[in-house]
């Protein structure tokens, strides 16, 4: 016997390619803060970028940007930021809502 | 390979020979909260770490179900990982052992066999991991401690061989092995470093990435988790003749072999088969070569792989028998019967229908003794005469 379905895992175990299956739901509607830097104070050392639940952030060379379509806002590179720099400002504050987060 | 060099030997118990075992196979984490009888393989690990002796990065827990939390994330970000348990602690553990195997994390555990939860027994048994065996995981039971140290190594280049990728138990009897001092030779680090290179040759196996999103376990649904489960079954199929290629290879270049998924005693020309597993096998040796001497065609068959249940190899040397006989450490609720000659019922459309007898014995650390054993043979070859005979026998019920 053989598994006749293209296989749905490219290996042993229940390992997932995490762009593929992480970045696919519209978690990005459920967030009620949004994640600001203040660049200035930014280190770069990706810690919040290795805490992000759906693995979200960006790497842009010289700090991390999260990608609002799945930013849930959950705060936890806010949280982790060794440097604080990194605030959850209300979404009401930014005037872009309708465009980023919604499908 | 050329041979190993001859190691040091040194009298230390079954822990002891656990901890060497894991300490020359140079794991990047092991962690393990202490439980009675195998709280001294915590203790040496440690003792080898503030010593300098080995740089694994040892975890402090609050508990079983934590320290295997704690090497099933170590596994899974890449590391080779050993951890120790027994009874009440495996029973604790119950739902992180699962999802070790479930994902397919290379985790090496030795388990001191105790009796599990249920009545309050601080005494040997092999109910712990007979409570466990439907868990994914690959079960190993050795006879001594010489055996202890060498099958941890083997158990290092089985679970993280890329066509396996399965966690195993490494087990043995508590109280007995466990605290019995033996003369072990422990072998040369280069020797073991050699021996595990062989792993360094295979692809890799796929673990967290750093920069890389992978998820692991959060997609097996539907057709994902049947498919998760399909190749968990075959690469539990492929350990079998897998153990048996690393006892060859390691029997050729250390000079030990311990027979892969069985070790056969006296079999050649027997009628009679005793089966058993750990410590008692070393009794029973004794038995058969003295019933030999009295005419009796007896032989013993060791069972070392209980899962996967080596069928195959079993079938071969139990076919044509005339009578078999299974002593039990445990029992097997709903059967009234020892779980192993369940597991041996299984096959006889294999080996034909004979009489077989199951025996539970040993329970909470009582003796499997040589009369009982004597006992045993006796009731086995009479039933292969063609006598009557009881299916099930709990040898201390009716002394």
């Amino acid at each position: 016997m053989s598994i006749k379905h293209n296989p749905i895992f490219p290996c042993e175990g229940a390992w997932s390619d995490g762009n593929g299956h992480l970045l696919c739901l519209d978690t990005g509607s459920w967030r009620v803060d949004r994640p600001i830097l203040d660049k200035q104070g930014c280190n770069y050392c990706g810690l919040c970028a290795l805490y992000c639940p759906p693995q979200c952030l960006k790497d842009m060379g010289d700090h991390f940007e999260p990608d609002l379509d799945f930013c849930k806002g959950c705060g936890i590179c806010a949280r982790e930021c060794p440097r604080k720099v990194i605030s959850m400002v209300p979404e009401g504050e930014f005037d872009d809502i309708s465009s980023k987060g919604k499908s | 390979m050329t041979l190993a060099q001859k190691g040091k030997v040194r009298v230390i118990t079954g822990n002891s020979a656990a901890a060497y075992g894991a300490m020359l196979c140079r794991p990047d984490v092991a962690t393990s909260y202490p439980i009675t009888p195998m709280s001294e393989v915590a203790e040496q690990l440690s003792t080898f770490r503030s010593n300098g002796l080995t740089d694994t990065e040892m975890v402090e827990v609050e508990g079983e179900n934590s320290a295997m939390n704690v090497v099933l994330g170590a596994s899974m970000a890449g590391g080779r990982v050993f951890t120790a348990t027994s009874s009440w602690g495996l029973s604790f553990m119950y739902d992180a052992v699962q999802h070790a195997s479930g994902y397919r994390a290379p985790i090496v555990m030795v388990i001191a066999n105790r009796e599990s939860p249920g009545i309050l027994a601080v005494s040997g048994g092999q109910q712990d991991i007979i409570s466990v065996r439907d868990t994914g995981w690959i079960q190993v039971i050795v006879e001594e401690g010489q055996e202890i140290l060498d099958m941890v190594i083997m158990a290092f280049r089985l679970a993280e061989d890329y066509d396996i990728q399965l966690p195993v138990m490494v087990n043995y009897d508590g109280f007995y092995l466990s605290y019995m001092a033996t003369a072990v030779e422990i072998p040369e680090q280069r020797d073991v470093d050699q021996f595990l290179s062989v792993l360094k040759q295979q692809p890799r196996r796929q673990t967290l990435e750093p920069g890389r999103a992978l998820g692991c376990g959060t997609h097996g649904i539907d057709l994902g988790f049947v498919e998760l489960r399909y190749r968990q079954c075959m690469a539990m199929e492929r350990v079998t003749t897998k153990l048996d290629d690393i006892d060859r290879e390691f029997s050729e270049y250390f000079g030990r072999s311990y027979g892969g998924q069985i070790e056969e005693y006296r079999t050649d020309g027997a009628e009679i088969i005793i089966v058993t597993s750990g410590g008692a096998a070393g009794t029973t040796r004794v038995v058969v070569d003295s019933k030999r001497e009295e005419g009796i065609k007896v032989g013993l068959v060791k069972l070392r792989l209980f899962r996967p249940f080596p069928r195959k190899r079993l079938a071969e040397v139990l076919k044509g028998r005339k009578a078999i006989g299974v002593i039990d450490r445990s029992v097997g609720f709903g059967w009234n019967s020892g779980p192993m000659y369940m597991e041996l019922r299984a096959i006889t459309p294999e080996i034909g229908i004979i009489p077989m007898l199951s025996y539970i014995d040993g329970l909470a650390n009582l003796d499997i003794t040589i009369p009982h054993i004597e006992r045993v043979v006796d009731e086995v070859h009479n039933a292969a005469q063609g006598k009557p005979y009881q299916e099930v026998t709990w040898i201390p019920l009716e002394e």
